[in-house]
This record gives structure tokens, sequence and C-alpha cells, in this order.
């Protein structure tokens, strides 16, 4: 992988982080001069996956979130959420639209059907027990910019 | 956030970020004002929202799900063309609840 630009940032998985992941990745990318909508996108996608680490990967309890973010040629975005938490048991059935493990929360089991609409590519790997990894990616549009 | 009721109507007007962690304040102050008010339309103004995830779609649908059982109606309002996309994507259009036009109807 040709890795143009790189940044690994560590938060505790803790609801109040959210927005700063958001904010984290969106001014990263910034240097890639992406639109509104790509950016919306990304902090989106970048905000879905987070939220499923607090609310899944570590229920009630705290740990840690690894993001990193990777700016490759072509105005490419790469995105890994890393997380140690109970990982996912069947990861095709918790990508399925609606379908949530937390219905009580009033959460709309939408969150990888978002990465999915708003990246160009997601993948997930899990181990139960051991942690979740969500990458996403996403191909800016290439800005002319006078000289 | 400020509220409006109106005869029968409530309306909450929602601002900044809605995420999971923004939720459940927007939730309970809703739900505890639908309780005290009763009103029998309740609508969601977006038009301050500069960010929703599907935490906000899960506490549009909470809300629906509360409006129904109280016999009332659920109406969302002054969505900004950047969530108009995350809005469609939940299917939220199919129950009809949203409100064409985006703008601060404080009147």
């Amino acid at each position: 992988m040709n890795i143009l630009n790189e940044t690994t940032i560590t938060l505790d998985s803790r609801s109040c982080n959210e927005a700063y992941a958001r904010g984290a990745v969106a001014m990263f990318i910034s240097s890639l001069d992406p639109t509104v909508s790509e950016i919306s996108d990304i902090k989106t996608a970048v905000s879905e996956a987070v939220t499923n680490c607090v609310v899944h990967a570590y229920r009630d309890n705290v740990g840690k979130i690894r993001i990193n973010v990777r700016i490759l040629p072509e105005n490419t975005v790469y995105i890994r959420i890393t997380d140690k938490g109970c990982g996912i048991n069947d990861v095709k059935k918790a990508m399925e639209p609606l379908f949530t493990t937390a219905p009580g929360e009033e959460r709309a089991g939408l969150g990888f059907a978002v990465m999915q609409s708003f990246c160009d590519a997601v993948s997930v790997r899990s181990t139960p027990g051991k942690g979740t990894s969500v990458t996403l990616r996403k191909k800016l549009s290439l800005r002319c910019h006078n000289v | 956030m400020k509220t409006v009721m109106q005869g029968n109507e409530l309306t909450l007007f929602l601002s900044g970020d809605i995420d999971h962690h923004s939720a459940r304040a927007i939730r309970e102050t809703a739900d505890g004002l639908v309780q005290e008010k009763h009103p029998h339309v309740l609508k969601l103004n977006f038009a301050d929202v500069g960010f929703m995830d599907s935490s906000g779609i899960g506490l549009i649908m909470g809300r629906y799900r509360t409006m129904q059982l109280y016999g009332g109606m659920l109406r969302v309002t002054g969505v900004p063309d950047e969530l108009r996309r995350i809005m469609e994507l939940s299917g939220i259009n199919a129950l009809d609840v949203l409100e064409g036009g985006k703008g601060n109807e404080y009147s």
C-alpha cells in the first residue's frame, strides 16, 4: 500500500468521544479538499463504526477504540476502526439492515448499511471474544485548482 | 431546545449534532414533554441540525412508535439537504412523516 499520509488515534469507548472521532478524521482528510458531501459521508460512516464500538463491542465497559486513517494515491481515504471488544459471532447477520442486538435502546440497525452506502467499500473482520476491525474506503473526487 | 406548543401540536426544534451521545437527552426531553402536554401531533424540526447518523433515525422511529401508542402523529420537518440521504436510506419517507421544505417555522 502506497501511504501518502497516515494518523492513528486511540480513544476511550465513551459516547462523548463520538463527535471527537468524526471531527478528527474529517480534519485529517481535509488536506484532500473534500466536498461538503464527502466530508459528511465520511463523518457519518466513522460515527456509525465508532458507535458500534461504544454500544456493542464494549457494552457496559469502557475499552479502547483505535482509528487509523491513511491517505492513499488517487485521492483515496482508508479508515480502519479497531476494537478489542466482544466481537461479532455472525458478521453477515450483523451487516443485515435493520438487524440489531440492542433493540431496547432505539438502535435502528442501520450502521453497516450507512457505512456501505456512504463509502466505496466496507470490510469487517471479527473474532468473538477478541475484537473487531472495520475498514472503510472512499475515493474522493479530484478537485482542480487554479495555480 | 426550543419547543413551541400550538393548539394540539408540539414542535421541537432540534439543533447541533444528533448521534448516539446526544440522542438520549433529546429522547428524554421529547418523551417528557409528550407525556406532560399530550399533543396530537409531535413535530421534529431538523432545520438547525448539522449532523445526523443512524442514531437520529432510531430517535425518529422511537418517537413515531410513541405517538402511535398515544393515537397521535409524528411529523419530521425542515430536513436540510445533507440529511436527506440518510433519511431516504432508512426508508422513513415510507412512513409518511416527512414534511417538505426546509425552514425555521417559528410562527
